[in-house]
């Protein structure tokens, strides 16, 4: 299947670099910015509100990495099983918790 | 060991879903935005596009796009890394047509002595898979981003890796509810214990339905949680500068995520191919008449065209959102996933639990 999905992307991607008409000069070149010359460029710092998104994704996926396979067997493991995690979930709402008072996930 | 019957059931089961999502969805999915916004809006919507004087209500316009893009210069901006945005159309379509494969379209059947289970892939993580396959596309989009050497390419990629992320987690967690009910990860398990209609997701779980469902619709970038591609904002977000058929690569991965997200909804809440009060055995001895294998057959045919059926409607109810709700702005979109999603999942998680200790929901 992944190879037939490839097989796919690379033949739409095949075809449209033979097909279709190539004429170059230099303004068409230019990358889009609503007409003008590029007056900065895209290299550079950006706001550092996505790293820490970022870092956010890694703690909380990491959470629901741990929940997938206790709740496949959640009903085998009964109240026990079920105040253990309840326990866990507690302590990363209480992270969650303390990021939103620190305003990480404020956006202005 | 592979055996003959095996790889042709295999590859007639691939040539069938790459059919069913690129060749019929894809194209469908563009009509249906065109027309149901039509609708929707009291417009006619597109009707020209005719194939010897049969226009088919404007069928013929997603593959007049189509031809059209195919034809359309190819162009890299100066100062773009060239290989890296040529990659990034392919890393965004090849999640999108993979991710399938683990979704059950149809129950087991008997056909000439040969058993068939309606799924490509039965794998015992199916959920964990179809995650893991989708979270593949934030590559496509920050890559495309990044290789643009476009301010809006690159703001654009930003928004939607940081909005990706987010919602995914939501979703994730949106699930576990459901995995604590039916036990399994398999979505084909899950699919079989939703024979029963009391045991269906939706009953049991339509919070995790709406929160899902919202995720969903933040994770493809749709409106209204578009603003990756805000195009009074951005241009066209992270694929500004593509043009020609790298272009339609991007809009087929996304028309094929919504195929594939709602055919996770599907199996998840609505009991796949299933039809109420009916099971699959049950709807073979009713068709007994037509011998085993015409029973086989048709009882086939029906619990494609039921899981068909239940996919586009669900389709249609993303499109009606799509054109029902105004984009929010960025930080309403975190604010949603961050503040209003992950902490309602965690509660919804809570709350199966002791519905399912306490006897409220019952065991499957």
């Amino acid at each position: 299947m992944g190879a037939v999905a490839v097989g796919i992307a690379g033949a739409m991607l095949m075809l449209s670099e033979f097909l279709g008409p190539k004429h170059f000069f230099r303004e068409k070149m230019e990358p889009f910015e609503c007409g003008e010359n590029q007056i900065v460029s895209p290299k550079q710092r950006y706001s550092v509100r996505f790293y820490l998104i970022a870092m956010f994704f890694i703690i909380f996926d990491i959470e629901a990495v741990f929940l997938f396979p206790w709740a496949v067997i959640f009903q085998q493991l009964g109240m026990f099983g079920f105040i253990e995690m309840m326990i866990f979930i507690l302590l990363l709402g209480v992270g969650l918790i303390y990021v939103w008072k620190k305003g990480a996930l404020e956006w202005e | 060991m592979i055996t003959l019957p095996d790889l042709v059931e295999t590859v007639v089961k691939i040539a069938f879903i790459l059919g069913l999502t690129i060749g019929f969805y894809a194209p469908i999915i563009g009509w249906i935005e065109r027309k149901q916004s039509a609708v929707m809006q009291d417009r006619i919507g597109g009707n020209r596009a005719a194939i010897l004087g049969f226009t088919v209500i404007g069928l013929f316009h997603s593959l007049a796009d189509a031809i059209k893009l195919i034809f359309k210069e190819d162009f890299v901006p100066r100062g773009a890394e060239t290989a890296l945005h040529r990659l990034a159309p392919v890393i965004s379509v090849v999640p999108a047509l993979i991710a399938f494969a683990v979704i059950p379209f149809g129950g087991t059947y008997n056909l000439w002595g040969h058993e068939t289970r309606l799924v490509i892939a039965d794998l015992d993580v199916g959920v964990l898979y179809v995650f893991a396959i989708a979270s593949l596309a934030t590559y496509g989009v920050v890559i495309a981003g990044w290789a643009s050497n476009n301010n809006w390419s690159l703001l654009g990629a930003l928004r939607a890796a940081a909005q990706m992320f987010s919602y995914e987690v939501a979703m994730g967690l949106t699930i576990i509810g459901l995995v604590m009910f039916y036990q399994s990860l398999s979505l084909v398990e899950i699919v079989d214990k939703q024979e029963n209609f009391y045991h269906w997701g939706i009953i049991w779980h339509f919070p995790a339905f709406i929160l899902f469902l919202t995720c969903a619709i933040a994770e493809n970038k749709r409106i209204p949680f578009d603003t990756p591609e805000a195009e009074s904002e951005l241009v066209a977000g992270y694929f500004t500068e593509y043009s020609g058929m790298k272009f339609i690569m991007f809009w087929t991965a996304e028309f094929l995520e919504i195929v594939t997200i709602s055919a996770l909804c599907v199996t998840l809440f609505f009991g796949g191919h299933q039809i109420p009060f009916v099971t699959v055995s049950g709807l073979i001895d009713f068709l007994g008449f037509l011998g085993p294998n015409g029973a086989n057959a048709a009882a086939m045919l029906i619990g494609v065209a039921v899981f068909i059926i239940k996919l586009t409607l669900l389709i249609m109810l993303q499109m009606s959102i799509r054109w029902t709700l105004p984009r929010f702005r960025y930080d309403q979109v975190m604010k949603l996933g961050w503040k209003m999603i992950l902490p309602a999942s965690l509660i919804w998680i809570f709350l199966v639990g002791a519905g399912i200790l306490t006897g409220v929901m019952p065991a499957v």
